[in-house]
């Protein structure tokens, strides 16, 4: 947002270092994040909530797992795949974390390119970013058909205690959902940048307020926060 | 973010301000550009970290050699992520405190309900006995 920095001409004072620093900027009654855009300084509390979110479902699920006298269902041989006549276990989580691993790092090199003002450039890696992003929602879908098929439900399994498939319809859906939403968004910034709106200024469908190539980078964000949580929910449900 | 900031300024003014010095105002602006090739290492790091983790998994580590290790690549990837892909390391300390310190506080909640979970499960084995 270039115009945010015109009201200080572009200035932003030396800075005390460490907690000096800190506290100068908290305290200066103006604006707190002072070389941060709103954009990027809303998405950054938006992600902070999301994170309380998923930390709360973490740790219901957590409270479940601890407080349940019946063995939890060991999630490498649930998540096992059969394989060439050997049952290979949590592979197709494997190669799911590996697919979202990649688009983060493509949607890292789109808003490099985005500042490089490479429309072309940009524009194709947030689409391959969305392409990977809907594999990886296509095989938590996979997934899903197969566990349900073999009896999984939020109220029971077959293999142990009842709450292991509520914690992991409520924890993979929600996180599906964040996964598909953020393709979405990836398709239509990348449109935006693919017909060159952030250099022309085109005013926003919602908005009617001229984007930035700053936009890519906050919808990087997002995408990678979305990486960040499968990390923790990796760790977490199925290693743990 | 026009409307809203620049309010001493006419909209003439504003308009003039933006268009001609376009180039001076860029650079007041702090655009996070970093080298390619930092991504792509960092890319490598997170394959490599993953496998690792998959590993631990995949040749059966348990007890608390199997936790620790998660644990640490866990950390290490999110760190990862967070520091150069969300280009954390390079925000002002005020923004990076503001976001990266509220959650520790699920550590508290964390301890809360660990005492809570091992309370439930000592009264289900007091009044059901141990599990069927």
């Amino acid at each position: 947002m270039t115009e945010t920095t015109l009201t200080h001409i572009g200035q932003t004072e030396p800075r005390p270092a460490g907690w000096q620093g800190i506290a100068a900027d908290w305290s200066s009654d103006q604006r707190a994040f002072k070389n941060v855009s709103w954009g990027k300084a809303m998405m950054w509390i938006f992600l902070l909530s999301d994170t309380f979110v998923f930390g709360c479902f973490l740790l219901s699920y957590m409270t479940a797992r601890m407080s349940t006298r019946v063995p939890w269902p060991n999630p490498s041989e649930v998540f096992a795949l059969h394989i060439g006549g050997s049952n290979v276990p949590l592979i197709l989580i494997a190669i799911m974390t590996f697919v979202l691993i990649s688009s983060s790092g493509t949607m890292a090199m789109a808003v490099n390119f985005g500042y490089r003002r490479d429309r072309r450039k940009t524009a194709i890696l947030m689409l391959l970013t969305a392409v990977l992003g809907a594999t990886f929602v296509g095989m938590q879908a996979f997934e899903w058909t197969k566990l349900i098929t073999e009896g999984v439900r939020p109220w029971g399994n077959p293999w142990g205690a009842a709450q292991f498939g509520s914690s992991f319809f409520m924890i993979t859906g929600f996180h599906g959902t964040h996964v598909t939403i953020g393709v979405i968004f990836l398709v239509i910034v990348a449109r935006k940048v693919w017909r060159g709106d952030y250099d022309t200024g085109r005013p926003g469908f919602f908005t009617s307020r001229k984007g930035h190539y700053e936009n890519v980078e906050i919808m990087g964000l997002y995408w990678h926060f979305v990486d960040l949580v499968w990390v923790f929910i990796f760790a977490f449900f199925y290693l743990w | 973010m026009a409307e809203a900031t620049a309010n001493g300024l006419g909209q003439h003014a504003l308009h003039a301000a933006h268009e001609a010095p376009a180039a001076g105002v860029a650079q007041a602006e702090v655009h996070q550009e970093h080298p390619i090739k930092l991504y792509l290492v960092v890319w490598a790091w997170l394959f490599i970290l993953s496998a690792c983790s998959y590993m631990v998994d995949y040749f059966g580590v348990h007890g608390y050699l199997r936790w620790s290790l998660i644990l640490i690549f866990m950390m290490l990837k999110a760190g990862l992520i967070v520091a150069v892909f969300m280009h954390m390391a390079w925000e002002r300390l005020a923004l990076t405190y503001a976001i990266i310190l509220p959650p520790v506080l699920v550590l508290v909640f964390v301890a809360m309900m660990v005492f809570e979970a091992d309370y439930t499960l000592l009264t289900r084995l007091s009044f059901f006995g141990a599990g069927p």
